[in-house]
């Protein structure tokens, strides 16, 4: 047992130039695209899911439920376009889960070492993780809108660009909402509960499937549910950006949810104050 | 960032590669390390000797900053663990002693993912590779998946992808464990044959006396406490022992194990 080293040469301190924060951005986005391409039928499930409630669920409903003229649409809508913009918050919320149970896996199976051992920051890590997933989200969701221009969900040209920065959001939002939830769950086996807890409950409560003024005359606790729903303003963010036009109510609860989701992530996941290391590895 | 040089300039020769000062840390109720100090000098292989459960892994853990020091200090050649990780971090290699390999990538792509996370671009990393596995078998293996690879060979890749930003410090967490006795020595060689040319430092966690060379330094570990440091000769010695497996017993009361019965100890 050696005495206590006290130091007293003073090393020199270099510091990371900018270079070596886009090289490691990179390297994590390389890898997530990496594992999306090995894991083609995870691609195929993101986009068969959302297709099958446009195809199947919308085309039953769309005789029995009615859907006003409600912002940010001029005239009467079929179903499909309605529901359109709360498939993309599902392909977004489904993609969100999906990064954060890769977390747990690489947690369980020790490559989440390889990245929290990185000397860049932690948040940096973490934020290139949530952001090479939303990535990955996006692709899926202008996929799917692709195949939606078949089923008369069609927005003009500048609707589907108006929308990126909106789905961007969305799904940094769900990503971050994610990523916090892998940090509190251990074991992949405990992640399945937490989804049947978070992701139907945040999708069915929502405005994705109906409007919520129809949602207010059949339950109004509903209703309040669903106006506290993050979720329902992830969808109606994107619904109006399609249209074209912004909602400030939902932009503004996104970001904020974000901020909150994604902030309460790092803390997790920073060793000097997060849950991480309470817990053994 | 990277430049073919070591990472990180030269510090000053009184500093440590490592320094562990009073370092405590327990889970709930129970310590895992109590008042742990120790020193690993620069260009030394020093050996961390404990039976299972004497708290390496925790120790790891909090080198590697995956957990926090909440008592004491922990330095990597001059940084402070807790107020400078990134500049500690970036001068370290660690080897888990769980497999930490993503099977699912290629060879070459989880040593370019790794380097990534350092900050070696994808090209500096590809010369990286070809310098450290040039007389490799394994070179050739490059493009595999790594869920290919036996246990062996999947370790020999992670002790490649450690060194693959230049660290100055080198972790091992029992590295050899789950080995067989022929790839154990050739993991633990070829260990010493990159310290050897790369000029860093180690600290090589093990429960087994034949990995310690007589030339080695020992920290001896036990149930969270430091029992003695310093050379093999040294620690047999102040035991009045005939082998370091033997000063360990005297020292823990544990009876050493080697992997091989002709232990080199």
């Amino acid at each position: 047992m050696s005495e206590a080293t006290i130091q007293t040469a003073t090393p020199v301190r270099r510091g990371f130039p900018l270079s070596a924060y886009l090289v490691c951005s990179g390297g994590i986005a390389w890898r997530e695209a990496l594992r999306f391409i090995h894991q083609r039928e995870r691609f195929v499930s993101a986009l068969v899911r959302p297709l099958l409630w446009l195809f199947i669920f919308a085309a039953g409903f769309r005789q029995v439920l009615g859907v006003s003229i409600i912002p940010p649409y001029q005239t009467y809508v079929l179903y499909e376009v309605y529901i359109a913009p709360g498939l993309i918050g599902m392909i977004l919320l489904f993609n969100g889960m999906q990064s954060s149970l890769s977390m747990v896996y690489d947690r369980e199976t020790g490559t989440m070492k390889t990245l929290l051992v990185s000397p860049l920051p932690r948040w940096f890590l973490l934020v290139s993780k949530l952001c090479a997933g939303v990535a990955v989200g996006v692709v899926q969701v202008y996929v799917f809108l692709a195949i939606a221009w078949f089923w008369e969900v069609r927005p003009d040209w500048q609707g589907y660009l108006y929308a990126l920065p909106a789905i961007l959001l969305a799904g940094l939002m769900l990503g971050a909402l994610g990523m916090l939830l892998s940090s509190l769950v251990q074991q992949l086996e405990n992640f399945a509960g937490v989804m049947n807890f978070v992701i139907f409950p945040m999708y069915f409560a929502s405005s994705a499937l109906y409007p919520l003024w129809r949602v207010q005359e059949s339950s109004p606790l509903l209703y309040r549910i669903c106006q506290v729903n993050p979720f329902t303003h992830a969808v109606e963010l994107v619904r109006f950006a399609l249209y074209r036009e912004l909602n400030l109510q939902a932009l503004a609860i996104v970001l904020g949810c974000t901020v909150v989701f994604l902030g309460g992530a790092i803390i997790a996941y920073d060793p000097a104050r997060g849950l991480i290391s309470r817990k053994r590895q | 960032m990277q430049d073919g040089k070591l990472n990180g300039p030269h510090p000053a020769d009184d500093l440590p590669a490592l320094a562990v000062e009073r370092v405590s840390h327990s889970y709930g109720q129970r310590k895992a390390l109590n008042d742990v100090s120790f020193t690993v000098p620069q260009g030394s292989f020093t050996a961390l000797l404990g039976p299972n459960g004497a708290g390496k892994s925790t120790l790891f853990s909090l080198i590697t900053r995956l957990f926090n020091v909440r008592h004491g200090a922990i330095r990597i050649l001059g940084f402070d663990l807790s107020k400078d990780p990134g500049e500690a971090l970036r001068r370290l290699g660690v080897v888990f002693q769980a497999r930490t390999l993503d099977l699912d990538l290629s060879i070459s792509q989880n040593l370019i993912y790794h380097a990534a996370l350092h900050g070696l671009p994808a090209s500096a990393a590809k010369t990286r590779i070809g310098e450290i596995l040039a007389t490799s078998e394994l070179r050739s293996r490059l493009k595999e998946k790594a869920r290919n690879l036996s246990g062996g060979q999947l370790r020999s890749i992670e002790i490649v992808r450690a060194f693959m930003h230049r660290p100055r410090l080198i972790l091992l967490d029992e590295p050899t464990v789950g080995l067989d006795v022929r790839s154990r020595a050739a993991i633990l060689s070829e260990v010493r044959r990159l310290v050897h040319e790369e000029g860093v430092s180690v600290l090589w966690a093990t429960h087994l006396i034949d990995e310690i060379d007589a030339g080695d330094r020992v920290v001896v570990l036990h149930q969270g406490e430091v029992l003695a440091e310093g050379f093999v000769p040294d620690i047999v010695a102040a035991q009045g022992a005939r082998s370091i497996g033997d000063a360990f017993t005297r020292l823990t009361g544990v009876r050493a194990k080697a992997a091989q019965p002709e232990g080199v100890a």
